[in-house]
């Protein structure tokens, strides 16, 4: 139960707390802002409406949304797999599904290069179907993939396993096919750990820049994102276009935060539980 | 009186949790404060530990009031429902807990620590965990942590709730012996009366926020003071119209208009098919309903004139069955009037009597 | 005999887990594989010389000494937040909350040039504490200051849910023996709290040694200065460095591993004492 601040102790605290939240976050986002309109709305207009902004932000939103698709997918796979069935090396699979988690970014990237590049393994099959994943924009997207690839199935994992097997198994006792099973009981327990988890999984995405920065080969218009995009920018002491594109990246983030609290509000709504 | 409230007033909310309620407790008596759910006893208990502030009304421990004190400083000892022992200490540390706030040098807390384990008969357990005790054991720590700075008074909120009942028949002795030893004053939250009249000197009974009576159990059992009472403390059966009964109507019992009341089971007087009779104008007819076995006597559930009574019945004679027709005799009955109890004896029956010298 | 009748009755066991395997395979299996032959290639003195090589072995320290300062200050700033979140009631409080998460929501390297333009010389901090002559972009502080942001995150959600859902009756227990309220927080609450303290901690940390874009603005990346490894792995991929860059990312592997491996050990000590 909260209480008034009542105390000395407890104003210093609060008052200690909000001045680290404001140093530590407000000044940073202030900054953006500040250094984006340095120059003036014209100057932000042009840096955000340039054509190689705008073909960054197109490749972010497409491997943004691949990664999204093919992750909540996976994501719904691996959990049906895992909390409806027993199999052997249960355990070792959830813990191969965590290791993006524990992976520094450039490492993924370095992962990627060395599988699919120029001196990769890989290499001499790709190249005999002419297929370019490093420095094209199918390395950026499943360089996102391993990245996200954990979100979605550590979400839903705990909420079905929670939930136990019974309905499901009542209706499969019952004659129900796969798809209406999960359509329709599985589903409306799970949509919402699945909005939220999609909404974190869209935030790491959209920032992704290590390991993107490692197999995208940084060529503008062809394998730019956005967040690289800032980078050449910045490289370039082209500060006020830099910060113009990264206030995009910042607005988005700050919906994205909007739409976390707002998901996660109606969780606790729904039935009380809370999704982390 | 060592512990006294005066108008004490709480509300949460909406919610009146404490209704004018004033009594005192005498030192070195063991009280239980007893009542349903949602009585308020709980809220009472809390206020005098300070856990909550009373709306209006003082508190006073030993002469001084302690409204505005903390709870850390008022030397009160309390146990909690769910003992809440401290996870991550052990049985050592939680009992020298309160003694080690004090600042007390670590040859004196080791020496008390270890008194109160003997006291509790769980010597050698001090470097267990909570986690690693059961139910009772976690309760006795819990009793000895709140003993170890030698409180003033002692509160127990519903000590044995959450305890099995085999095991709480033996906890509840022991507590009582244990806190009689120590003189020390204490009081009780339950809900179940028989633990209250087993275990406390005097009982606080509370309703809806409201102290019904204060007295010694046998005076709560022979005299209660309000209809609450009668009904709470003890068996008894409600009857709506006291006047339909033989011996209880008219002028000759001193009631007037509809009085409704409470008839204990020792009240009543079956008698055995053929068994000579007493009163035989106040006798009535009654039917069986059902006939347990109480393993000193058995309980008879009877529909004597469309009110359901409970009587007792002695093994020695002729049993009776469900379904049979016998005749009962209502010896005396609570009556309620007016928000006062009175205890009325059958008209046919002529002088008062003592309602408990009629033998079965 | 029972598992296979088990996973009979619910359907989908066969596409949920065929799914699964094909994504487990193709994005964390085979490209991991690529390190393990990598450094196979590479052989045990290749290895060994790199990673004592003395300017990896300083990027390790620089690596390493920051990202545990910078989960430190998060253990208090943390500790504190989530105290102040989860007790007092205070006029935004509730942005404060949802702020929490800004660090994951924004790009990291949005994040970078922002505190990078925040503490250089003439950035609002920057410019107050070069008044005092101190530097703080383009050193270990700066570096350091990147961590903390990346990692606030971690500690605050860790141990919020934990202060909100601690039984008020513990402290009631404290008080009534007695205890001053400072007294009842080092020895009643802290305890509770130390399994998500450490958690988190471990998270934080493992986060912070292998960011990358939130740091390499701030850094200077002056070797043996400034240099974090994930930097020194990126400059040895772009000098098609393979071997070399594989050994460094196997050892930041190896750490993280473990100590993802000491948080679940945390983990399952603490739940010995909470078993009710």
């Amino acid at each position: 139960m909260r209480t008034k601040a009542n105390t000395w102790t407890a104003r210093a605290l609060i008052g200690a707390s909000v001045l680290f939240i404001l140093v530590m976050l407000a000044l940073p986002l202030a900054m953006i802002l500040s250094e984006a309109l340095h120059a003036g709305w014209s100057a932000y207009w042009k840096a955000i409406s340039d054509s190689y902004t705008l073909k960054a932000a197109h490749l972010t939103l497409t491997a943004t949304a691949a990664a999204v698709v093919l992750n909540a997918v996976f994501g719904l796979a691996a959990a049906w797999a895992i909390t409806r069935f027993e199999f052997p090396g249960k355990r070792l699979l959830t813990t191969i599904i965590d290791i993006p988690f524990a992976v520094s970014p450039v490492i993924a990237g370095l992962v990627f290069i060395l599988t699919f590049g120029r001196l990769g393994w890989m290499n001499p099959i790709l190249t005999a179907y002419d297929i370019k994943i490093v420095f094209a924009t199918p390395g950026i997207v499943i360089a996102t993939v391993f990245i996200t690839f954990p979100f979605v199935a550590r979400e839903i994992i705990p909420v079905l396993e929670a939930r136990g097997n019974d309905e499901e198994q009542a209706a499969a006792l019952m004659g129900a096919g796969f798809f209406t099973i999960f359509r329709k009981i599985t589903f409306p327990h799970i949509r919402w750990a699945l909005l939220y988890s999609v909404i974190l999984c869209t935030a790491r995405a959209m920032g992704e820049f290590g390991a993107v920065s490692v197999v995208s080969g940084h060529l503008r218009g062809k394998t730019n994102t956005l967040p690289l995009h800032v980078e050449i920018l910045y490289n370039e002491y082209q500060f006020t276009a830099a910060f113009a594109v990264a206030s995009l990246l910042a607005a988005a983030a700050i919906v994205i935060l909007v739409a976390r609290n707002i998901v996660e509000y109606m969780v606790k709504k729904e039935d009380g539980g809370h999704v982390r | 009186m060592y512990v006294e409230l005066r108008g004490i007033n709480k509300h949460f909310g909406a919610y009146q949790a404490s209704r004018d309620v004033s009594f005192g407790i005498e030192e070195g008596n063991l009280a239980a404060l007893l009542g349903p759910s949602g009585s308020g006893k709980t809220t009472i208990l809390r206020m005098i530990a300070g856990l909550e502030s009373p709306d209006s009304g003082d508190i006073f421990i030993d002469g001084a009031r302690v409204n505005d004190l903390p709870s850390s400083k008022r030397g009160i000892g309390f146990v909690f429902q769910n003992y809440a022992l401290f996870r991550y200490m052990t049985v050592f540390d939680n009992i020298g807990f309160g003694l080690s706030v004090q600042k007390t040098p670590r040859a004196e807390l080791a020496a008390r620590v270890e008194e109160l384990l003997r006291l509790i008969g769980m010597e050698g357990m001090e470097r267990r965990y909570p986690a690693q005790l059961s139910g009772g054991q976690k309760q006795r720590v819990a009793f000895a942590r709140a003993l170890a700075p030698n409180p003033r008074l002692l509160l127990l909120d519903e000590p044995f709730a959450a305890i099995d009942a085999k095991v709480r028949q033996g906890l509840r002795s022991w507590l009582r012996g244990m806190i009689s030893r120590l003189g020390l004053t204490s009081i009780f939250v339950t809900h179940d009366q028989a633990e209250a009249i087993e275990v406390a000197d005097e009982i606080i009974v509370t309703n809806a926020g409201r102290v019904e009576q204060k007295g010694r159990p046998v005076e709560l059992y022979k005299s209660p003071a309000t209809p609450f009472v009668a009904r709470f403390v003890g068996d008894s059966a409600p009857i709506g119209d006291i006047g339909r009964l033989k011996g209880f109507d008219g002028a000759d019992a001193d009631v007037s208009g509809v009085v409704s009341g409470a008839i204990r089971p020792e009240f009543i007087k079956i008698f055995a098919p053929g068994e000579s009779v007493q009163c035989e104008s106040a006798v009535e007819a009654a039917v069986v309903e059902s006939v347990i076995f109480r393993g000193d006597a058995l309980e008879v559930s009877l529909i004597l004139k469309d009110t359901r009574l409970s009587a007792r019945y002695p093994l020695e004679k002729e049993t009776i069955a469900a379904g049979q027709k016998i005749r009962a005799l209502v010896y005396c009955l609570y009556a309620f009037e007016g928000g006062r109890t009175r205890l009325l004896h059958n008209a046919c029956l002529g002088r008062q009597h003592d309602a408990y010298s009629y033998s079965i | 005999m029972k598992t296979r009748l088990k996973n009979k009755t619910i359907p989908g066991f066969g596409l949920s887990l065929g799914i699964t395997m094909a994504f487990v395979s193709m994005v964390v299996l085979i490209p991991m594989f690529s390190i393990v032959l990598q450094s196979s290639a590479l052989g045990w003195s290749g290895f060994w010389k790199t990673v004592f090589d003395a300017r990896v072995l300083a990027s390790y320290r620089v690596s390493f000494l920051c990202s545990f300062i910078a989960a430190s200050l998060n253990c208090f700033f943390g500790v504190m937040l989530a105290w102040v979140l989860s007790r007092y009631r205070f006029p935004g409080r509730r942005i404060i909350d949802g702020m929490i998460e800004l660090p994951f929501a924004l790009p990291t390297a949005v994040a970078g040039i922002a505190l990078t333009a925040l503490y250089s010389g003439k950035g609002w901090v920057g410019a107050f504490f070069a008044d005092l002559d101190i530097k703080i972009a383009y050193t270990p502080a700066g570096i350091t200051i990147a961590l903390t942001f990346i990692g606030l995150p971690f500690i605050v959600r860790a141990v919020q849910p934990v202060l909100e859902q601690l039984d008020p009756v513990y402290e009631e227990a404290g008080r009534m023996l007695g205890a001053s309220p400072a007294r009842i927080f080092r020895s009643v609450i802290l305890p509770e709290i130390v399994p998500a303290l450490l958690t988190g901690f471990g998270l934080a940390f493992a986060r912070a040694l292998g960011e990358y874009g939130s740091v390499i603005f701030i850094a200077g990346n002056m070797p043996f200065k400034t240099e974090i490894a994930p930097l020194i792995i990126m400059s040895k991929l772009e000098q098609f460095n393979y071997g070399e860059a594989t050994a460094v990312a196997l050892t930041m592997l190896m750490a993280s591993f473990v100590i993802m491996f000491c948080i679940n050990v945390v983990q399952s000590r603490a739940a010995r004492f909470v078993k009710e």
